[in-house]
């Protein structure tokens, strides 16, 4: 009996019942619907995250100051200005494990073009700044060492400032006031995106580090840098870089003994592998609790192919005196079995596009329906099809043909 | 005439639970080609029990049985199955048909399981169509034809392999007096062509249109006209 002609008739038995092969399906349709949905919206999340990892530089350390505490009241971390230039220079120049590193001060302000004016975050920075937060420039030109050594007035816009002060112009040339200073624009960077925090980071504004030491930020020196953002030579090397930061700040900064200190270091790399971690970990129990789900429509597909073949008895019947085999039978219901599933499976597959598809519009996340997720579920609605097929479809095939001839 | 059947001492024992019931008490016959043979008595007769055997549905205790010179006794389920395919066609009391398939379909069925092309299979099943008289109704479901109608689409079925023998259980017991005369006269007609015709029934004049009647009571025969 060939092949084809088995689907037929077993479209012809589905087709029969209509009603009953929807309901039936529904089960599966619904498992893998949310198994599609959940595994697009879990590797969006995980995509999201990886994105935001490479947007922010790889393998870095953040050196922040720590707390002062002045008449009693404390501020928090970061209020210190405890960290300089030398500092930076230091590390560069004695820990090993370090890349780069650069100083940076963080200010805000209002920044004016014309008639035009924005407020931004103005940063301070080195050339290693962009080098170690692979950032290039759009347009125009970077901060050099000679903008640095010579606090030139001069600055980088991020693609917002840019976009919301010149508009489509191109800003490269033009004076901007920050601050009431006027500064020349020598370049815009290019687009970065969202930062993991969920912040715009291209609503950011760069001078030179000595620039904004001097003209931008309150401080008692000049000197003083806000934060070190330092790159490790490779993600082996990135706890032994932070080891070496702390040592050698320690031993500068004379902290010994029970003295805390007066900075902290943090490691990005770290903080957003747990993130991916823990989303992974959250697709994976979304996937369970769909998987869950498809056993139940399986089991449903059992329960109605068990009432089909008692419904069918006398149908197997005459199919076995007229010649059909054991497999024959067998083969039938479980093509029945599996084209139910395999529908279901396909309806699935199209509903859980679709619905990761509004929930991506709605809700603007991003949603990813990778080929791969789309073969695994389409292979185990099969599956499901096959194993749940299987008990009753042995029970047709195993039954005397006197018997079911006989059956009323 | 060569022989299509021969039964040697056949016998029948039924178990449930420690109860055996022995339904064929060693039945001895044979039946040569072309012939058409009533089997006859009331029902427990062992007549059904027969025609079981016969049809390869049942296997005897003991006993040979040669169909068409082979020992079907020896063989295996899937044996039997493609021995009912190619030797045997059957026509039952209640039709029998598929539901909610045309006709055509349902002659093509034991094809099917033959494993003939789609063509070659349409063909054939139009043909055994035409000689049980429903061209024209290819197309029809079963629920759109009168009984007679449909137990010409049986007996289409039934000759559609081109089998060694017909075996009809009973193929008048659901029609009326007039349909029953038309598809006896079917019969008689496709016997007359060279058919092997094996019949049971319990009624007499039914049993009449048969050239030879062989009577069971009690699980033995007591009658053959032969």
């Amino acid at each position: 009996m060939d092949f084809l002609q088995t689907v037929k008739i077993a479209l012809r038995a589905l087709r029969t019942n209509k009603m009953r092969s929807f309901l039936t399906m529904l089960g599966i349709i619904i498992g893998i619907a949310s198994v599609i949905a959940m595994m697009a919206v879990g590797s969006g999340a995980s995509y999201v995250i990886s994105q935001q990892i490479a947007s922010i530089g790889s393998n870095i350390i953040l050196v922040i100051p720590g707390s002062t505490t002045s008449g009693g009241l404390r501020t928090g971390s970061g209020g210190a200005q405890t960290l300089t230039s030398d500092d930076v220079k230091a590390i560069m120049a004695e820990c090993p494990s370090v890349d780069l590193a650069s100083g940076t001060v963080r200010s805000s302000g209002q920044v004016v073009y014309g008639n035009m004016n924005w407020s931004t975050v103005i940063m301070g920075g080195t050339p290693e700044l962009f080098e170690i937060r692979e950032w290039g420039i759009a347009n125009g030109r970077g901060i050099t060492q000679q903008d640095v050594d010579g606090a030139v007035k001069v600055c980088l816009l991020g693609q917002t400032v840019a976009d919301n002060l010149f508009g489509s112009a191109d800003p490269v040339g033009n004076i901007v006031r920050i601050k009431k200073i006027p500064f020349t624009v020598i370049g815009v960077l290019e687009r970065k995106g969202q930062s993991p925090q969920g912040t715009d980071q291209d609503d950011t504004l760069f001078v030179p580090l000595r620039t904004a030491q001097r003209n931008l930020v309150r401080s008692q020196h000049t000197n003083n840098v806000g934060a070190l953002i330092v790159k490790a030579k490779s993600k082996e090397l990135l706890t032994k870089a932070e080891e070496e930061i702390n040592s050698l700040l320690n031993q500068r900064h004379r902290i010994t003994g029970g003295k805390e200190p007066d900075f902290s270091t943090r490691n990005l790399s770290e903080i957003l592998a747990v993130a991916e971690q823990s989303s992974k970990a959250m697709s994976l129990l979304l996937g369970a609790v769909a998987s869950i789900s498809l056993i139940v429509g399986g089991i449903g597909i059992m329960n109605i192919m068990l009432v089909s073949v008692t419904e069918r008895t006398r149908e197997i019947g005459i199919r076995m005196a007229i010649g059909a085999k054991k497999n024959d039978i067998l083969l039938q219901f479980m093509t029945e079995a599996v084209l139910l599933t395999m529908l279901g499976g396909l309806i699935g597959i199209a509903l859980g596009a679709g619905g990761a598809m509004v929930v991506s519009r709605m809700l603007e996340w991003p949603t990813l329906i990778s080929f791969q997720s789309i073969s695994i579920a389409f292979v185990f609605s099969g599956a499901v099809g096959i194993f749940f097929g299987f008990y009753p479809a042995r029970k047709a095939a195993g039954l005397n043909p006197i018997d079911a001839l006989r059956y009323e | 005439m060569s022989e299509v059947i021969a039964l040697t001492d056949i016998r029948r024992v039924f178990t449930m639970g420690d109860q055996q019931f022995e339904a064929l008490k060693g039945v001895s016959y044979s039946i040569s080609a072309g012939e058409f043979v009533a089997i006859m008595g009331a029902s427990g007769s062992g007549k059904s029990t027969c025609m079981n055997i016969l049809g390869c549905l049942d296997r005897p205790t003991s006993g040979q049985y040669l169909l068409d010179g082979l020992d079907v006794g020896a063989m295996n389920t899937n044996q039997l199955a493609d021995i009912r395919n190619k030797k045997l066609g059957f026509v039952f009391q209640g039709f029998n048909l598929l539901a909610r398939t045309p006709a055509v379909e349902n002659v093509e069925l034991p094809l099917v399981y033959a494993g003939l092309h789609s063509r070659e299979r349409r063909e054939k099943a139009l043909a055994a169509m035409q000689q049980v008289g429903l061209a024209g109704k290819e197309n029809n479901h079963p629920s759109q034809l009168s009984g007679g109608q449909q137990q010409r689409v049986a007996i289409a079925r039934a000759l559609v392999n081109n089998p060694a023998v017909i075996l009809a259980d009973e193929p008048t017991g659901n029609l009326d007096s007039s349909t029953t005369a038309e598809i006896m006269s079917l019969f008689t007609t496709l016997n007359k062509q060279g058919i092997t015709i094996i019949m049971v029934t319990h009624e007499h004049d039914v049993a009449a249109y048969a050239g030879r009647q062989i009577t069971f009571r009690d699980g033995n025969i007591i009658g053959d006209t032969k």
